[in-house]
Formats: structure tokens, sequence, C-alpha cells
């Protein structure tokens, strides 16, 4: 009766580098060959890609120790079999991928703007912000100083508007559309839920045509029946232009939005709000707004990324963004040949606004998930 | 005084009067436009009226796939050219994308950790960067392919050049109607055995091989016949002549560019949307199916996908929207859609911008609108029916 049992084997190990390896890429024999087929492909193509990017690349001087003034002296240029990207070109032409034609002596002007951008935005990113009250009263008169710092007045001289590019309009396009569309989102997004017929139907039709229509189309319209639609005298600059009709395009998709924020609010609140006597206005401004518009912070920025990407558009009616400076410099006889590295760097600097946006906006989701249920049931 | 104030402390009052108030507000504008432009149109000598439709555009378009053009044309014929191009890149890129965003959404949930990773870097690539210069870069890459006469060969039928793809052109003949036929009544009739198939099963639980069955029906007996009737159908090659092909079908790099962008951004986009839909069918459904026995493969088809398409298909429907939209951007390459064609190229030459922008916004709406209504009645046949 009393035999002895074998010990049993270990069990295979699930923790640690082995045990994490074992469940996350060798779990069973497909997923072990796909594994080893991944990491040949990476294996070819990552090295490759970093010689190129970094290893054998140019960024001032050539493999000969000159300085690289046009693409003849690129280093892949004077010998194919040496040498990757000449990154030389966005070192040359740094100046107009962020200012554009900005007079340079007058450039101090967009570098302060771009910094009181910087800390207009702290407040809105950053709610726990010590003397978040003073920042906010800033943010609000930032767009006022920014707009003379910029365009010129007050003895300033005046800049106009043809000589702004890059990464300055990229910017003013992205922060005035999305600055200006929100005011008129929540308008239009109360309008469409108001209990008067007309003014919703209007809203509804509004919204419902810009979205059923692509922005180009729009910016078409900015651009050829915009003026024809202004009386004599009134001359619109092209910026502006442009501007109304991205604000029009960003205004319907921030209504659907907040519109998306109102519909989770509980009539509770309305009722609530109601009792106490509150007028329309005030119920809306005090009572509703407020929380609506907490919850749809992270589809606002979203819909924003999307907005920020698409001010790319404006190079087709003739503006010139950061990717139309890229595409301008391409043109250049002596940059010819440079798309990969201009494209690149383009691709860069939009990639790291977006991804930071977004970013900013999962972490907003994860903290409204965590925060107070607004007492909705 | 004090009645009156009572007045406008009514309800029903104040609403009629506020309403009143914006309609006049808005038509007073209306008016105000209308005038100016009349105006404005006038002065610069610009005609209005749809006449110009009629009159020979005097320019060529590269790729007109399905309709023959020439620069006698008229601007109606642009305008149709330039639909169905857009038509044409919309719908083989919201195929494209579909399928590609699938395949990248199931395998961000993969365990291998690796494939996950790398369609995670993937997804968030291509939905940061502008698609505008996705299709540039394309375009780029594209262009910088040999040249005609040092062009890729594939199989010694298909060339690739910095000119596109040049490939054989099918060309039917009279016989091949048969066939036509054939295939039509093929997926008609699979389409009933598909019904009988699965009330069977409901009743009996014997399954039937639908997949072979459908598949012998569309594909063998069009073969067979194809080749009883002595195959009907030739190939046209394309030939070097002098410094350029003839014949053959040719498929453009402005398409290819705009194609390529298009459903890789896309799909990034719809990616995500079916990994979230897949989340959101709770685990216990993947576990009682793998309880009562089912393949892992008939787990995500049978168990998991149909669950999850209801959650899937609204995000997915205006991702469908927004490619259709996009697609406008192929002006940017010179891919000669409704924007580029018409509201371009024909605006500039006649002048008639406001005629050409409605035409182009209304075509718009109208692609928009048919998009949504065939996807809400998609979306009705999928949601959770209770009995």
């Amino acid at each position: 009766m009393n035999e002895k049992i074998e010990s049993r084997k270990p069990p295979v190990a699930t923790t640690g580098i082995i045990g994490w390896l074992r469940i996350n890429l060798f779990f069973n024999w497909t997923n072990s060959l796909i594994t080893i087929f991944v990491i040949y492909c990476l294996y070819q193509f990552v090295p490759w890609i970093l010689d190129w990017t970094l290893f054998s690349a140019d960024f001032k001087y050539n493999y000969l120790g000159q300085q690289i003034t046009n693409q003849e002296m690129c280093s892949r240029n004077l010998d194919p079999e040496n040498g990757g990207a000449c990154w030389a070109v966005i070192y040359v032409r740094f100046y107009q991928f962020i200012y554009g034609f900005y007079p340079r002596e007058e450039v101090w002007r967009v570098n302060i703007s771009y910094v009181m951008l910087a800390i207009a935005l702290l407040p809105l990113l950053i709610t726990k912000l010590p003397y978040r009250k003073i920042f906010l009263n800033f943010t609000y008169i930032f767009p006022i100083i920014a707009y003379f710092l910029l365009n010129g007045g007050f003895g300033l001289p005046d800049i106009s508007t043809n000589k702004w590019g890059g990464l300055l309009v990229t910017l003013v396009l992205g922060c005035t559309g999305i600055a200006l569309a929100f005011p008129i989102g929540v308008l239009l997004a109360l309008g469409r839920r108001s209990k008067l017929p007309v003014i919703s139907m209007m809203c509804v039709l509004f919204i419902e045509f810009i979205r059923g229509v692509p922005l180009i189309t729009l910016l078409f319209f900015g651009m050829v029946m915009l003026p024809l639609f202004l009386p004599e005298g009134i001359d619109m600059d092209g910026l502006v232009r442009v501007l109304v009709a991205v604000t029009l395009f960003q205004s319907a998709y921030m209504a659907e939005v907040i519109r998306g924020g109102l519909q989770a609010i509980p009539t509770g609140q309305y009722e609530a709000a109601r009792s106490l006597g509150m007028s329309y206005w005030r119920m809306n401004f005090q009572i509703i707004l407020p929380q609506a518009i907490r919850i749809s912070i992270p589809p606002i920025v979203n819909t924003s990324i999307g907005l920020f990407k698409d001010t790319t558009l404006v190079i087709i009616v003739g503006l010139l963004d950061l990717l139309g400076i890229g595409r301008g410099t391409l043109a250049d006889t002596n940059w010819l040949g440079l798309s990969y590295e201009i494209y690149f760097f383009v691709s860069l600097v939009f990639f790291i606004f977006t991804f930071g946006m977004s970013r900013y906006s999962l972490y907003l989701e994860k903290k409204l998930k965590t925060g107070i249920n607004m007492g909705a049931d | 005084m004090r009645s009156n104030l009572n007045f406008f402390s009514d309800e029903r009052f104040r609403s009629i009067f506020f309403q009143t108030l914006v309609v006049g507000l808005f038509a007073l504008g209306i008016f105000f436009i209308v005038q100016t432009t009349a105006y404005n149109l006038e002065k610069r000598n610009i005609a209005t009226g749809w006449r110009f439709l009629s009159d020979p555009a005097g320019f060529d378009i590269s790729f007109s796939p399905f309709l023959e053009f020439k620069s006698t044309d008229t601007h109606l014929k642009v305008y149709f050219v330039g639909v169905l191009n857009t038509l044409l890149v919309s719908i083989t890129g919201c195929i494209a994308a579909t399928i590609l965003g699938f395949l990248v959404g199931i395998i961000r949930l993969s365990s291998n950790w690796l494939l996950s990773r790398i369609s995670y870097i993937y997804v968030e690539f291509t939905r940061n960067v502008p698609l505008l210069l996705q299709i540039i870069l394309w375009y780029s890459i594209l262009i910088q392919l040999p040249r005609v006469k040092q062009s890729l060969q594939i199989l010694d039928v298909f060339y690739i050049s910095n000119r596109g793809l040049y490939s054989p052109r099918p060309i039917f003949e009279s016989g091949f109607t048969y066939i036509f036929i054939a295939i039509i009544l093929a997926l008609i009739s699979s389409f009933f055995i598909r019904r009988w198939a699965k009330k069977r099963q409901d009743l009996t639980g014997d399954q039937y091989p639908v997949f072979y069955t459908s598949f012998g029906l569309i594909f063998i007996i069009p073969l067979i016949l194809f080749f009883i009737l002595g195959s009907p159908m030739s190939f046209e090659y394309p030939e070097m002549k002098g410094f350029n092909f003839k014949g053959g079908l040719v498929i453009r790099p402005e398409f290819i560019a705009m194609f390529l962008a298009l459903s890789i951004y896309t799909a990034a986009f719809i990616s995500e949307t079916v990994r979230a839909g897949i989340l959101s069918v709770t685990k216990g459904q993947r576990e009682a199916s793998a309880a009562l026995g089912l393949k892992q493969s008939w787990i995500m088809r049978l168990i998991i996908i149909p669950q999850a398409l209801r959650v899937i298909v609204p995000p997915l429907t205006s991702q469908y929207l927004n490619l259709t939209k996009n697609s406008s951007l192929g002006i940017a390459v010179g891919y000669a859609d409704l924007v580029h064609g018409f509201g371009g190229i024909s605006l500039n030459q006649t002048g008639q911008a406001i005629e050409c922008m409605v035409i182009v916004m209304a075509t718009y709406l109208t692609i928009s609108l048919t998009i949504s209504f065939f996807m809400n009645i998609y979306n009705r046949s999928i949601q959770f029916k209770e009995k």
C-alpha cells in the first residue's frame, strides 16, 4: 500500500524571459514559424533602413567633408555605392520649413508666437496647472496678440500672408480652424437638438451637407466662389478664404461630436435645471454643456487630429504649408530627386504632432473612465 | 407694456417669433448673395447657365478606362468620365481596405507578440501621416520606376514602368456570352443552395459542402464550357512600338498611387474598428464555443465575427464614406476624377465656377447618401434580432 509516488516534472515555465518568449512567440509550431519568418524579414529590412536614415546618411557634410549646398554634392550622388539619405536639404531649407518666406529680420515675431502658443495650450492640456485661471485668461487673448504680432500693426511692419509658409501656415490653419470651429460646433449641436423645427432642420441640412462633400470642394468653394458672393471692395486674403472653408468644415464635424456628448446627458439634468427656473441658455451653458463637453473631449481631440492632417489639402489651392514647402523644394533644381528625404521629414513632423495628440486623447479617455460617473442613473 | 411682456413670455409666440426671424434673416442673406453674385458675374463677363455642358472640352484625359474620350468631346462627358473614375478608385479602394483592414485588425489581436506589434506600428504610422502626403509619396515612388524601354517584366506579359502597369487586355468573342450567362446562373443557384443547405442543417444537422458545390458551379462548369466553345476569348498583348507600348490594358501610376494610398490609409482605421469589434465580444462566447469543441477557425467565423460585425459596421460605413470623399485628392497627382477633371480643368476653362461646383458637390452628396443607404440596410440585416 505504501508505494512511492513518482515525483512529477516541474511545470513549463510561464514566468521570466523564457516563459514570456514561450507564451508570446513560440506558443506552438505555426506560431514559431511565423516568429522566425518575421524576425528574418526584420533582419533584412531594419539594418538597411537604419543604414539609409542614420549610419551612411549625410547631415551637413558629405563623405568628403564638404558642406552640402545642392543635391550634386550629396554622397549618394557623388558615389552611388556610398551614402544614404541626404538630410542636408532639411538643414539648408530648415528656415523655410518652419517659417516659409517670412522676412528674416522679423522672424522673432513668429518665434514669440510659437512660444506663446505653447504657453496658451498649457492650461487647456493640464487641468491641475497652478495658477490655471491666469493662464486661461492669457489663452483667451492669445489669438488677438498673435494676429497683430504675425500680421503687423501697432508699429510693427505688415507681413503679407503670402510670405507665410511651412509649419507656420500649418499651425495657423490647424489652431484657428479648431478654435473657431468649437463655438460654432456647440451652437450647431444645440440647434440640431432644438425643439424649434425650422432651426433644427437648418442645422441638420448644414451639418449633413458639409459632411457629405469632400474638404477639397469646400476649399475650391472658398477660393473661387466666395469672392463672387462678396460685394466689390471687400477683398479677402487667400489664407482667410481657406480659413473660412476649413472652419465651416470642422464645425460640422465638431457639432456631431458635441451632439454625441449632449445625448449622453440624462434628461434628469435638463428637468432639474428647468425646475430651478433656469432659462434655456443658462441651463445649457451652466448645466448641460460643461458636462457634455467634458465627456466629448476625446472625440474632439480625434476630429482635431483629422483637421490637422487635412490642412495639407491647402497646397491644392496654392498655399504653402509644410508639405507645400517640401514640394517647392523638390521643384528647385538644386534639390531635385531628394523626394524621400523631404517627404520623410514632413511625415515625421506631422507624426510627432498627431501621435502626441492621439496619446493625449487616449490618456483623457482613461481618466474619464475612472472619473466620476455624472450621476447618469 | 405689461400685456406686451406677457405676450413675449408665451413660449409658443416666442418660438414662432424666433423662427420667423431666422428664416427672414436667412432669406435676406440669400437675396443679398444672389444679387452681388449676379452683379459680379456680369461685371467679369462670366456666362451663366448650363449651356457649357454641351461645348467641346478641348483637352485630353489620360485615364478613362470605361469611356473613349477625345478632346472634341463635351464637358458633360468629362463629368461622366470623372464620376466613373471616382467610383472606380473608391470601390476598388473600399474592397482592398476592407480585406487589409480585417487582416490587420485580426493580426493585431494575434497571440504572437511580434505580429501584433508590427500591425500596431503599421496602424500608428499610416494613421498619423496626412493622406495627401501618402498619395504624393506613392506617386513619387511609382514615377521613379524604370523608363518604358527598361520596364520590368513579369512572365513576359506584364510590364511595369514609370508609365504604369501594362497587362494583356482580354477580348471577348461572341461565344463568351454563354459563359457569362453560365457564371451568372451559377452565382444565383449557389445563393439558393446556401439557403437550402442552411435550412437543412437547422432541421437535420447534416452539413452540405456548400463551398465546393459553389466553387464547381462558378468556376469549373464555365471553364469546361469555355473549352467546349473553343476558347472564345483572346488576349491583346502590349507591344513595344517606338517610345511607348501599344495595345493591352494600361493601369496608370496615378490610379495605382491613389489605390495604394487610399486602401492602406483607410485599412489602418478599419483595422482599429475591427479590433474594437472583436474585443467587444465577451470572453465567455469564445470559451463556450471552445467548450463545444469548435475548431479555432470556426470560432472566429461562426461565433466571433458575426457578433463583432454589429459593432464594426456603423464605423465601417463612415470609413467607406471617408474613402470616397478622400478620393477627391486625386487632383494632387493628376488622377482624372470628378474634382480634377470636371471641378478643375472644366471649371478653369469655362470659368463657370458656380455651376461646376454645384454639380460636383451634388454628385458627392448623392454618392455619400447612396453608400449610407445601402450600409444602413446591411446594418439592419446583421443587427441582433430578438425573437
